[in-house]
């Protein structure tokens, strides 16, 4: 026998549950504490994915238990359910699912998720997963404890009966495992819980931990997602391979229909155009196209200008709910969100949506608080492989008032980062979903929405600066001036000193003065105005006078009011700039009531009433 | 016109001014002559280092400036109502205490309450003495052949320093303008860094045989020591030595006594003496007599090196000892010359050096 032949005997077909059964870590279980946290988000993903398809707002309990040396993990839901004979095989048989050939943004895609925390329960436990699951409340539960034969990848169910169960809808899974708790660290299961809370305000989740401490994350939104809807392919991006995968295996009987019915964005106008473009005939059936066909076809849809795919199959948190979503778990003075329009790549859509919290409770040395979504999932392992991460290091946070150690890096100050991006498919670096690939369209767009936020931090902080330097000019005026003044009083045995003109130009105020002669038994009287703002100021100078006066300089209006007279001019002082006025008045006893300004706010005028 | 209206008269000027100010609409401030490194010039005619022509504002635009100056007037209160008008004093330390009552006004440190006492003294012109305020007691010390008259609380004392006095010496008090000279038998002035080396010249009987005023000035030499050596100096026409350890920070020592400090720059004239002389311990005596020697220390170095780049150091023999000393890398103390014998400092070192330098 020939050495191939020989060896050919020991080739087989490996199950793909036997696969992961010996490369659990490819699928998150590869520490205690993590395999705790990825089977809690694989459930709860999947209990938010089915509140979704129903309509429904989510209300799930999580609940953790310590069973001698392994932990009970209990996730239930209030979801539309699952029918009888689909319970084994969702749970209990890997690459089973309903989205892996849909785009649409949904959080779990492949199908592996449950069953694969299902696999590790039953390999670490050896106990059976039990399933409880109800469809509506004329129904009866079905209850099923189950196992997965690796061999084979398929369900081996130990028992399914039909039960009574108090919900009216809903799922509850319940599994065995080998673990470790742990708190009071992002990469926890209290952590991850509530940065799904953040991303998901329409969802409430509670959380028992096995100490009997109970952590409710509360709705923001009574509103559900807006839906997102399946769509075709975007042209853009897509492949050669798989272009004539699409061309081989289609139903269409001519290339123009299968243009247009494949992809989305492309009608009857533009498939004929590239029909045109690429040289072929829109009559001609779609498998008939050789490779170099094929080809010119490809480089026909990179030449067009295809409109951006709908931005139904996307499902955005949305600039109020991200903003109510970090409102909701932190202290913070100051959020900036912003939504990016919908990009492709690889005929893949997506969008990038981002939230920054500054200031409140948050730390104020160390670096930014980064927390990463896809799909509504929070990305918890392996941040520096994302390209979240590296797009957020490429920015040069010190324009935009944040501290950079080393000029790059992940920025220091008390901020929260939020990066979401949403797309039908999300390209992981790897199957246990904790990072994504550097995708050179992904990364600007990530980073197109960083600067939009980081430009709006700016603003808020110059914007503050200001306030602090105004608050700072308040209490030198109100605290520290009069206490000085009174102080110097005290020294000199004088009067209190009029602190008003010094205020004014601390304040860069209008000032205006009056002061009062006596000549030839005639009052003088002079007003001096001076402007110590940095603009100019236009408006108008009343004085009201009862009675008549003489030597008005400059020359002035006079309106009759009442007894008197109002006396008023009308002037515009650069800043810097005085003007004086004059009169007499015959004024024994005269009381004079403040000089009057008219057209400019009250708080930037000293020693004049303000109209 | 007493000294106590003439300080209350300063300190009213100067709240006469800022009352003014706020007369005038003129926003309030004091100007201040700058109290850096870069702005300290020599004075031909004092022969001393003084404040230059650099000036600071301090104005109640920002909220430092009219903090400082709100804590300006209750000081100034505070010296005129409290100290002069009821010649009474505090310590400096105690000034810091009192502030606590002042709210917003108080200050947060001792450093902050002795800065703006400085600050009083260049705007005034006048010594904190003149306000009442003293420093901590430092317990610097005169022993030698000079009577003196002090005036005290209690009444005036006549001290000789060598007669009247313990083994300690005569302690110098805080204000030494409150002492008249009254005769004396010296020839010189000797300033001594380390108490071990005073004592050890007492003991030897050194300022008899000399004729020499000792005075232990306990480390970095506080104002009245310095001025009492200027004192000496000026009033009895005696030429003043120094004797520190052979390190960087002894140089510096000499150059606050010789040459002025940049903290106090403004009373240079009041309490440097431009004549006084080094007697060592130089780097070259560590060769020349063989000394017992420390390893120098990174901070020495970088303090030798600084001294190098030091205007008030700045001169063939200085350039000279320190190189020399960054050279060896090596420091000895005062008290180094025990090793050769417990009279080597006093019958060979001293009389050497004096000679050398033309004072015997």
């Amino acid at each position: 026998m020939e050495i191939a032949e020989e060896l050919a005997k020991n080739q087989k077909a490996i199950s793909v549950a036997e696969f992961f059964e010996k490369n659990r870590q490819i699928l998150g279980f590869d520490s205690a504490p993590r395999a705790l946290i990825t089977c809690v988000k694989e459930a709860v993903d999947n209990s938010l994915d089915a509140c979704e398809d129903g309509g429904i707002l989510p209300d799930i309990f999580v609940q953790i238990k310590r069973n001698g040396d392994y932990y009970l993990v209990a996730v239930e839901d209030n979801g539309p359910g699952i029918v009888a004979e689909e319970v084994p095989k969702v749970f209990a048989k890997l690459l089973y699912g309903s989205r892996f050939h849909v785009l649409r943004q949904s959080r779990g895609q492949q199908g592996i998720g449950i069953s694969a925390a299902v696999l590790y329960s039953q390999l670490t436990s050896g106990k059976p997963a039990r399933i409880t699951s109800k469809i509506g409340p004329g129904h009866k539960a079905t209850y099923c404890e189950v196992l997965i034969n690796t061999a084979k990848n398929e369900p081996e169910i130990l028992r399914i009966e039909e039960i009574d169960w108090e919900r009216p809808r809903g799922t509850r899974i319940e599994l065995e495992m080998d673990g470790a708790y742990v708190r009071s660290r992002r990469q926890s299961v209290y952590g991850s819980l509530k940065n799904v809370a953040i991303v998901n305000p329409h969802a409430r989740i509670t959380l028992v931990e096995p100490e009997g401490n109970v952590e409710v994350f509360e709705r923001a939104t009574e509103t559900l997602p807006k839906r997102s809807y399946a769509i075709q392919p975007h042209p853009e991006g897509i492949e050669l391979g798989e272009l004539i995968k699409m061309l081989r295996y289609t139903e269409r009987k001519k290339l123009a229909g299968f243009l247009k019915e494949t992809f989305s964005s492309i009608g009857s106008i533009t498939s004929q155009e590239l029909c045109k473009m690429a040289g072929l005939d829109p009559g001609r059936p779609p498998g008939s196209l050789d490779h170099e066909e094929a080809t010119r076809l490809l480089a026909a849809f990179k030449k067009i200008k295809v409109k951006s795919p709908p931005v139904d199959c996307l499902s955005p948190i949305g600039e109020l709910l991200i903003k109510a979503g970090l409102e909701k778990e932190y202290r913070l003075d100051f959020i900036a969100t912003t939504v990016r329009p919908v990009s492709v790549y690889s005929g893949n859509p997506f969008l990038v949506e981002v939230g920054l919290g500054y200031g409140g409770e948050l730390d104020k040395e160390g670096r930014v608080d980064i927390l990463r979504f896809a799909n509504r999932v929070p990305l918890v392992y392996q941040q520096g492989a994302c390209a979240i991460t590296h797009a957020l290091e490429s920015i040069s946070w010190k324009n935009y008032n944040l501290a950079q150690h080393g000029g790059d890096g992940i920025p220091t100050g008390p901020a929260v980062l939020l990066v979401h991006v949403a797309s039908t498919k999300i390209p992981f670096t790897s199957e246990s979903k904790d990072a994504i690939a550097d995708v050179p369209e992904i990364l600007a767009e990530i980073e197109l929405g960083l600067k939009e936020i980081a430009r709006k931090l700016r603003r808020y902080m110059t914007r503050q600066s200001a306030l602090s330097e105004r608050r700072e000019k308040e209490e030198i005026i109100r605290k520290i001036l009069p206490k000085i003044a009174s102080k110097l009083s005290d020294i000199l045995l004088q009067d209190i000193p009029d602190i008003g003109p010094v205020v004014a130009k601390i304040m860069g105020n209008l000032m205006v003065r009056r002061l009062v002669e006596k000549e030839d038994g005639l009052a003088l009287v002079k007003i001096a105005v001076e402007n110590h703002g940095e603009i100019s100021r236009t408006f108008k100078l009343h004085e009201i006078v009862p009675q008549e006066v003489y030597d008005v300089s400059p020359a002035s209006k006079a309106i009759p009011i009442g007894d008197g007279y109002d006396y008023h001019w009308g002037l515009s002082l650069a800043p810097g700039e005085t003007a004086s006025f004059s009169y007499k008045v015959r004024s024994e006893g005269h009381i004079f009531s403040d000089p009057v300004v008219e057209g400019l706010e009250a708080d930037v005028v000293t020693g004049a009433r303000v109209i | 016109m007493s000294n106590i209206e003439m300080a209350q008269g300063k300190l009213l000027d100067l709240a006469r001014t800022l009352y003014g100010q706020f007369q005038n609409g003129i926003i309030p401030h004091l100007s201040l002559p700058s109290r850096t490194k870069s702005n300290i010039e020599y004075s031909i005619k004092d022969d001393v280092w003084v404040y230059g022509d650099q000036e600071t504002h301090r104005s109640v635009k920002t909220i430092r400036g009219a903090k400082s100056l709100l804590k300006t007037v209750y000081l100034a209160e505070l010296l005129i109502k409290e100290h002069l008008q009821n010649n009474r004093g505090s310590t400096l330390r105690e000034i810091y205490y009192i502030s606590e009552g002042w709210d917003i006004a108080k200050f947060h440190e001792q450093a902050e309450s002795d800065r703006l006492i400085e600050d009083l003294e260049i705007v005034t012109g006048l010594h904190r003495e003149d306000f009442h305020i003293r420093p901590e007691e430092d317990g610097a010390a005169v022993f030698g052949p000079l009577r003196l008259r002090e005036q005290t609380r209690r009444g005036e004392r006549e001290i000789h320093c060598q007669e009247d006095v313990g083994e300690a010496g005569y302690q110098i008090p805080f204000n030494v303008d409150n002492i008249q000279f009254l005769n004396h038998d010296a020839k010189m002035v000797m300033a001594i860094e380390s108490g071990g080396m005073y004592a050890r010249l007492i003991e030897n009987g050194f300022d008899e045989e000399y004729g020499c005023i000792l005075v232990h000035i306990k480390g970095q030499p506080a104002r009245s020591t310095r001025r009492i050596i200027k004192r000496l100096n000026a009033e009895l026409n005696l030429p003043v030595v120094v004797f520190t350890d052979g390190d960087p920070w002894s140089y510096r020592i000499f150059a606050s006594l010789a040459y002025g400090a940049i903290k106090s720059a403004h009373l240079s004239e009041h309490l440097v003496t431009p004549t006084a002389k080094f007697v060592g311990v130089q780097p070259s005596d560590i060769v020349d007599y063989n000394l017992p020697t420390d390893k120098l220390t990174d901070q020495d170095m970088h303090a030798l090196r600084s001294e190098l780049t030091d205007p008030r150091f700045d001169n063939d023999y200085w350039k000279k000892q320190i190189q020399l000393q960054i050279d060896l890398k090596r420091k000895a103390e005062q008290q180094a010359f025990a090793g050769k014998g417990l009279d080597y400092v006093t019958k060979t070192y001293l009389p050497e050096r004096l000679a050398e330098l033309e004072i015997i």
